[in-house]
């Protein structure tokens, strides 16, 4: 009866973990694939002043020579990454102006980079290799609407360069796009030539590189050991030149999923306590049940050693059966949360599968953990048992 | 030879402030192969001391001597030793395991008390299963039997270690007249076809005449033989 309390006490650490872990993935998944990759390289100084989006912090034309070799030596790794020029302008629809942050990319390089942008994208993409068009200019959706804009609008972009003069260059809207967090935001995309037009900027010259891991897992791995490459790179000072940092240095997200593995835990604390105590609980009633029985064997001759390994084997096997069974449920319930499809959206992008799974060392640490655990819980009642006194044991009826 | 051996012992109980004193200055001695057995009413100390012969209990003072070794200061360990290679014990409850057959219970103490191969034990259980008259219900378990047919399996249970001494309190206190007349009939040709020792307590006058040699208690004292 109480093993059943294991069972299911097994049964909910899995499926907890499986659904939590898929639900962080998934969300860390949707902030890397579609605004910020896994990784992304600046000038040393760019992201303490990123609310600025300074022009002055640009990589040069050199300097995206030098990262480019990086790349070439890491392609092993390295899905995809993105030049982009971030900037702040004006958007007018020639009766009202309002402040707007733009990312100017190669459409080609950051649909690579950032697979799952053109899902945020609304309106249908025929290509999501040219979402943006020269002379073409996506807005956030809320400014749009502001503005009372709509796809084919002509709107006049207003920026300063990077020496202060004010250049002005008009556009089309070909799309809205809906921020990560919903339908607010203040950021749209332009093609990188049109920023070089809008800003002045002769030659090549970017202030962002984002960068597509091919396994995201190792991102830690990977950050240093890029790190480690970019750090050869040093200006006249003998200071870096760039600077390097995870999607999580960049994303206030982190905090949460920092917060979700600690809930993670708790329950997993919480779950285990059941555990522990279903086991000492068995074991305490198997013993009580059994105190003639005991005073029998013990009567006997049964060695009090042997008498505390009988009852030890009895918690051990009834928590390797218990985890058995509830590892298997609890594989068959994250199973059937993926049969039974189900979706849930994320800000604009709709319709993501929660796609449960665990991985193999999980469902190893959790057995090992409960196994453990009843071990240990057996000890108490394995050792009162052993330590009975067959006269007193054999009086109890 | 004597086998067992009581020297001036005595047995108090604490109940909170009270002493009971269960046993005073028993003087004992029982040769091998005798039948014995021990009368008296209730409460007059036949429990306890067969449990001080049987390991199983300690007296407050005296000596117990059994096979030749004194017994009385046994720590836990060295008692569930002894009587393992030297003891059989019969009880009026039975104390089968019920989780185990008739078959599995007269091979417990082989396995789990004297390690005995499993290729040597199979015969051993079968002649002792036999001599008791359970071969046919070997494969039962005890809540399958009859009271007779369980005092049986736990006789064979006892003799199957091949002890010295087999101990037996109330044997047949919870069987009928004519089934407890069978029981202590087989423990008596058990005696005299293997030479082992039995002492077994009781309060039934007709059972007692059975036995070869009999002590009396009354009131913690060994008042006739
Ligand atoms: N564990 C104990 N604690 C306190 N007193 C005890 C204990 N065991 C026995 N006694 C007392 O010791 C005395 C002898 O008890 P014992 O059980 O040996 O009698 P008995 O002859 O076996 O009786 P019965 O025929 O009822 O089984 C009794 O007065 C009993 O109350
Ligand atoms: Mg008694």
């Amino acid at each position: 009866m109480t093993s059943l309390l294991i069972i299911i006490g097994v049964v909910m650490v899995i499926v907890f973990s499986g659904v939590s872990v898929s639900f962080k993935s998934m969300m860390i998944g949707s902030i890397t694939d579609s605004m910020l990759g896994h990784l992304q390289i600046h000038k040393k100084g760019y992201v303490s002043s990123i609310d600025n989006l300074p022009l002055h912090l640009n990589i040069n034309e050199k300097g995206i020579k030098q990262l480019e070799n990086v790349f070439e030596k890491h392609t092993d790794v390295i899905e995809a990454f993105s030049y982009r020029i971030k900037f702040g302008a004006m958007l007018s629809n020639f009766q009202e102006t309002t402040n707007i942050r733009l990312t100017a990319v190669q459409p080609q390089m950051e649909n690579a980079a950032c697979p799952r942008l053109v899902e945020r994208i609304n309106g249908d993409i025929q290509n999501p290799d040219k979402f943006i068009e020269q002379g073409k200019i996506i807005i956030p959706e809320n400014l749009a609407n502001g503005l009372k804009l709509k796809a084919g609008d002509e709107v006049v972009l207003i920026a300063n360069n990077k020496d202060g003069s004010v250049n002005g260059l008009s556009l089309r809207v070909s799309n809205t796009i809906e921020g990560l967090m919903g339908p607010s935001g203040r950021d749209g995309f332009v093609h990188i030539e049109d920023a070089k037009t809008l800003l002045r900027i002769q030659g090549n010259e970017i202030n962002e590189v984002a960068i597509r891991l091919k396994n995201p897992d190792n991102l830690n791995g990977m950050n240093k050991l890029l790190a480690d490459e970019l750090s050869h790179f040093e200006n006249k000072q003998n200071k870096p030149v760039f600077e390097l940092h995870t999607w999580a240095d960049l994303s206030p997200f982190s905090t949460i999923a920092a917060i979700v593995n600690l809930l993670i835990i708790t329950i997993k604390i919480v779950l285990i306590a059941i555990v522990l105590i279903s086991i000492l609980n068995v074991m305490m009633m198997s013993v009580y049940e059994r105190v003639s029985e005991i005073g029998t064997i013990s009567a006997i001759g049964t060695l009090p050693s042997k008498i505390l390994w009988l009852f030890m084997a009895e918690g051990f096997s009834l928590a390797i059966i218990s985890t058995i069974v509830g590892n298997i449920i609890g594989v068959l319930a994250l199973l059937l949360i993926n049969i039974a499809n189900i979706h849930f959206s994320f800000g604009k992008m709709k319709n993501i599968l929660l796609e449960t799974s665990i991985a193999p060392s999980e469902l190893i640490s959790v057995s090992l953990i409960v196994i453990f655990i009843a071990v240990i819980s057996s000890l108490q009642p394995a050792l009162k048992a052993s330590r009975m006194q067959p006269v007193d044991a054999l009086r109890h009826v | 030879m004597s086998l067992v051996e009581l020297k001036q012992v005595t047995k108090d109980y604490q109940i909170g402030e009270m002493f009971v004193r269960a046993l005073k200055n028993i003087e004992l001695d029982i040769k091998e192969q005798s039948f014995v057995s021990i009368v008296g009413p209730s409460g007059s100390g036949k429990t306890t001391l067969l449990n001080l012969i049987g390991c199983i209990d300690k007296p407050s003072s005296g000596e117990v001597f059994v096979n030749g070794t004194a017994v009385n200061s046994f720590s836990n360990k060295e008692a569930a030793r002894f009587r393992g290679q030297h003891l059989g014990f019969i009880f009026q409850n039975f104390n089968l395991l019920p989780v185990l057959t008739t078959y599995e219970n007269v091979e417990y103490p082989l396995i789990m008390v004297q390690n005995i191969p499993a290729g040597k034990r199979r015969e051993r259980i079968m002649h002792y299963l036999e001599a008791v008259g359970m071969i046919d219900q070997k494969d039962k378990y005890p809540s399958q039997l009859s009271g007779g047919q369980k005092q049986r399996v736990a006789v064979a249970r006892a003799l199957v270690t091949d002890p010295k001494l087999v101990l037996a309190d109330e044997p047949t206190a919870n069987l009928d007249h004519a089934t407890a007349f069978k029981v202590i009939e087989l423990m008596k040709q058990m005696q005299q076809n293997l030479k082992t020792t039995f002492i077994f307590s009781t309060h039934d006058p007709k059972i007692v005449k059975e036995a070869e040699i009999i002590y009396t208690l009354e009131d913690g004292k060994l008042v006739s033989k």
